[in-house]
């Protein structure tokens, strides 16, 4: 058994680190406030190989591993939630499924811009009616000719209409149920295809969520991904890896919230003494680092199963379970700790417990989560 | 063209620890980084690099084993080959005899053009090694380097002043030191980062290898020696309200600053 | 030790080696020096500085101080040196010592220190004082101590005791030379205290020719291009001057761009002034601004809101100004003023202009 980074990843972490304080950090505040989708920060991001970390090197990518990226994720939501869960959408959600799915054609022309960070991918699999109930999914796919035509409406769309790449999900059998869904990769320009409604959000604000519209989108037959049919399996199989990626986010914010937390504890005085001296104030310190490791353990601990080809699916399900909890309490309590400071802007724990609370929420609600593990160990 | 860049692995001096009491450095769990002028150093290569062609930019170290972390993140920036010096007998050296083997060094990897430093490292704050390795290599130096151009084989360079700067130039080969000013530096890119860890780039090199004598390098043969290290006296705050008329008290507030030679 | 011949220093073998002096060859080595550094004829300060430290150590000693002058028709500061404290000047005059060369300086040095060995050789650590003595140290193969705050001297065995910072100022440690000579050093300018000018001081002043031709000269200086430091960024500053809700409107930092000026400092303001448009918002220092170290911050009419001090607390010094005694400013000032900073400021400005004497009268005292 065996705690430590290699050293490879010992590296990365230390790079991802500086990257994030200097280069994400600074804007983290005003992209919270404005809404703005940080797309110089995707240039800086692809100019390092980081939007491809596990990809391989002929596909495009760092050829790094799973780790790696996990650290990533981690590193850049300790300052900015919102840069993490761009990153994660895209390497987990888009990179991923093509490189385990797609076609030799398919990765490339797709992968290949997809993990240089030349282009950025999104997934489309909720529905307005289709949430953890992944399988009622309304959108048709109908194949005429060399083309499917796909119909539908898509929500809650993380990189929507930023993205150049869409992963989309329709039903091309109804009869088959789960087993009659299948996945369709479909360019923004494609005819049909259009952006609906782009959500204000509570937390990650500098993410952009849309809504998609698919009016007899035309997607060429080669753009179906995997097998008819087999849409389903790709969606859960993708979502187990994009959870371990939640899950380093909402580690990361958790940890970023702790440590200014900490630096602001033993500045403030009260009673003519820093907060920190207060035995109150540090029982409650002492337990947030804690769940924070606990935490940490359980994100590498599936990002480790999934690099050595291992089962993941209840040990995704635990540590995006735990860490997005983590998160929550975390950061609920480093307000407490700030008091009113805590309640503004000017503080980024502010913004740190608004986007934690997404990711108890999205990549699967922490409910299914615990579906998925007691599936696991009630088989 | 081939450009050799000398970097230093440092202690992260923001995150050091002093044992008061002993008055030496707790070493463990800080962070070993690139020396920060060393980082300027090495991207004023690696844009030469850039934007030449037929450029060619090998980093070079010494230090312990694993000093090679710092190569590591050097070719992960996209420098072209590494090299570690490193040996039990290069222990203790002081800036001559560090001087010395990095001249070794850079004479066994063969001819150059350019040879960056940085300024000065963080742990010794001496700005020593960069002269020190010109004069053992007899070729002129710049130092303090803020701006520079490359102009067939010359260099123009900004050297900072504290009143302005000299314009100099120089044929090669020369050594230049880099000061912050000169650029920002790249990170590794994740990519470099795997391809540096293969370590099929980066040469170790060693005493025997650079036909160095045990006495003639490390501790024996540095001139200086630290005498003893301690803690500096970190005054704790204490208020001094000034008083009297607003001109008795800026009166007071300019003694108070002159004597502690703040001003 | 051999003398390098042209100018060109050889790559060394290994009879070049810094080999340890026995006590006898030590005993060759005699006197302190120290260098004074002068551009456009004009000596800088550190050189009176170290005039008044190798005073004191040649005194304990018991042997002479010399002041080594390089430049070209710069006679007249010679004479200064010795005003002084120093017994004697060396001055070397040529044209190509006009303006600072790595190579024409080292060679001159270093052929001087082999020639006349002096014991103790001190420049002063400015930027040329930094590229110069390493070179020099190199090329005549001892020992040199970079930027050191505190010298002293070890009586017995005749060690100057070289106290320097290190591990950017978290530790001091103090450096010996015991086998090499001279022992040499550069000092941190502004450190040591200048010393005093006497007219009645009499001194010998030797001046001579080095040999230097053109070619010695591989890195040439085209041009000497003078900025200020005003556009200095806010983090790298050493003094900041920063205002507050208590200037009362941008006039206010007006008032203190002259005080900033008079100082060689930069402007910061708190995040109530860059608010109220009183100053843009590159000058802002604190939580939601920059973070800032410098030596010396002098606060005027900021009332001290965590999230003003988050950025300047670390600052070695803190000066407040400010009109309420309870403001919580002054629970991280060392030094307060309570008052207003329309009158405080003022009277600052004024007396930054009259500092020789405001020290005299505090002596007097």
């Amino acid at each position: 058994m065996d705690f430590n980074f290699n050293r490879e990843h010992e590296i990365v972490q230390k790079v991802m680190r500086e990257f994030a304080e200097k280069e994400i950090k600074p804007i983290a505040a005003e992209i919270d406030r404005t809404g703005r989708f940080p797309r110089e920060s995707l240039d800086k991001m692809a100019r390092y190989h980081m939007m491809g970390i596990p990809i391989p090197t002929e596909y495009g990518g760092a050829g790094g591993d799973d780790l790696a990226y996990i650290i990533a994720v981690e590193e850049l939501s300790k300052v900015c939630a919102t840069t993490g869960i761009i990153l994660s959408t895209h390497t987990s959600l888009v990179c991923w499924p093509i490189l385990e799915y797609g076609t030799e054609e398919q990765k490339k022309k797709y992968l290949i811009p997809l993990a240089k960070g030349e282009k950025l991918g999104a997934f489309a699999l909720t529905e307005p009616n289709a949430g953890t109930d992944a399988a009622a999914q309304q959108t048709r796919a109908v194949l005429k000719g060399n083309n499917y035509i796909l119909n539908g409406t898509k929500v809650f769309v993380t990189n929507g209409g930023e993205a150049d790449l869409y992963i989309i999900f329709a039903v091309t059998d109804r009869e088959k149920r789960h087993r009659g869904i299948s996945a369709f990769l479909v360019e923004k320009d494609t005819p049909g295809f259009s952006i609906g409604k782009i959500e204000d959000k509570m937390g990650i604000r500098g993410s952009s969520t849309a809504e998609l519209i698919l009016r007899d989108c035309v997607v060429p037959k080669e753009n179906l991904l995997g097998e008819e049919g087999q849409g389903f399996k790709i969606a859960m199989a993708t979502l187990d890896g994009g959870r371990i990626g939640v899950a380093a986010q909402a580690l990361g914010i958790a940890e970023g919230a702790l440590e200014e937390t900490i630096k602001y504890v033993k500045d403030r005085k009260q009673f003519g003494r820093p907060l920190a001296k207060f035995q109150g104030l540090q029982w409650i310190i002492a337990d947030m680092h804690v769940e924070i490791e606990a935490a940490k353990l359980l994100v590498y601990k599936a990002a480790y199963n999934k690099m050595k080809g291992l089962p993941y699916n209840k040990e995704a399900a635990m540590a995006k379970l735990f860490a997005s909890k983590t998160a929550m309490k975390v950061t609920t309590q480093c307000v407490q700790l700030h008091g009113g400071y805590g309640y503004i802007k000017d503080y980024p724990v502010e913004r740190m417990m608004r986007d934690a609370k997404i990711t108890e929420i999205y990549e699967g609600t922490n409910q299914v989560q615990q579906m998925v593990i007691a599936s696991n160990i009630l088989k | 063209m081939k450009i050799i860049v000398c970097i230093k692995q440092v202690p992260d001096t923001a995150k050091v620890k002093i044992d008061k009491v002993t008055g030496t450095l707790m070493r463990e769990q800080v962070p070993s980084i690139i020396n920060p002028d060393d980082k300027h150093a090495l991207e004023e290569a690696l844009r030469i690099k850039d934007r030449h062609k037929d450029v060619k930019v090998i980093a070079i170290s010494m230090g312990p084993p694993q000093a090679e972390v710092a190569l590591i993140e050097a070719i992960a920036k996209g420098a072209d080959e590494a090299y570690l010096l490193t040996d039990k007998v290069f222990a203790g050296s002081d800036t001559y005899a560090t001087a010395k083997v990095l001249a070794a060094g850079i004479k066994y990897i063969g001819d150059y053009d350019l040879i960056f430093c940085g300024r000065q490292a963080i742990d010794g704050d001496t700005a020593h090694v960069g002269p020190q390795l010109a004069e053992r290599l007899g070729i002129p130096q710049i130092t303090y380097v803020k701006e520079l151009e490359i102009d067939g084989k010359q260099v123009i360079a900004k050297r900072a002043l504290e009143d302005g700067y000299f314009v100099i130039k120089a044929n090669m080969p020369v050594l230049l030191t880099a000061i912050k000013e000169l650029n920002r530096p790249r990170y590794p890119s994740i990519k470099g980062i795997y391809e540096g860890c293969k370590g099929d780039r980066i040469h170790i090199l060693t005493a025997k290898d650079l036909n160095l004598d045990e006495n003639t390098v490390g501790l024996k043969a540095s001139p200086t020696h630290v005498s003893r290290t301690f803690a500096p006296t970190i005054d704790k705050r204490e208020l001094e309200f000034l008083e009297g008329t607003p001109r008795e008290q800026v009166r007071h507030l300019i003694v108070r600053l002159k004597e502690e030679k703040i001003i | 030790m051999t003398g390098i011949a042209d100018g060109i220093s050889m790559v060394c073998s290994a009879d070049q080696e810094a080999s340890p002096m026995v006590h006898k060859e030590l005993e060759d080595y005699k006197g302190v020096w120290v260098l004074a550094e002068q551009r456009e004829g004009n000596l800088l300060d550190v050189a009176i500085e170290l005039i008044g430290e190798g005073r004191k150590i040649a005194d304990k000693l018991n042997t002479e101080l010399t002041a080594i002058l390089l430049g070209y028709q710069v006679e007249a500061l010679a004479d200064k040196l010795i005003k002084y404290g120093a017994d004697k000047v060396i001055y070397g005059e040529s044209q190509l010592l006009e303006t600072y060369t790595t190579d024409a300086y080292t060679k001159v040095l270093s052929q001087l220190i082999q020639e006349r060995k002096p014991e103790i050789f001190l420049i002063g650590g400015t930027k040329i004082g930094r590229d110069l003595a390493p070179r020099v140290a190199a090329r005549v193969h001892t020992c040199l101590t970079a930027d050191c705050t505190e010298l002293d001297v070890d009586l017995e065995n005749r060690r100057l005791l070289k106290t320097k910072p290190a591990f950017s100022g978290n530790l001091m440690a103090t450096i010996i030379c015991p086998n090499h000579r001279p022992q040499m050093a550069t000092i941190r300018p502004g450190v040591m205290e200048k010393a005093k000018y006497d007219d009645n001081r009499r001194g010998k002043i030797e001046k001579f020719v080095p040999q230097l031709k053109e070619e010695d000269i591989r890195t040439r200086v085209i041009e000497y291009i003078k900025e200020s430091s005003l556009q200095m960024k806010l983090e790298e500053a050493k003094i900041i001057v920063a205002g507050g809700r208590g200037l009362g409107g941008p006039e206010g930092f007006k008032l203190l761009e002259k005080l900033a000026e008079k100082l060689g400092g930069v402007i910061g303001a708190s995040r109530a002034a860059v608010e109220a448009g009183w100053i843009s918002q590159e000058h802002q220092i604190g939580q939601t601004g920059k973070t800032v170290r410098p030596e010396l911050y002098i606060a005027c009419g900021i009332s001290g809101a965590i999230q003003h001090t988050a950025g300047m607390k670390d600052s070695k010094r803190i000066v407040a100004i400010n009109k309420d005694k309870n403001a919580p400013i002054f629970h991280i000032a060392d030094y307060g003023i309570v008052g207003d900073v329309h009158e405080v400021i003022p009277e600052l400005i004024l007396a930054l202009d009259n500092v020789e004497e405001i020290m005299e009268i505090a002596r007097e005292q």
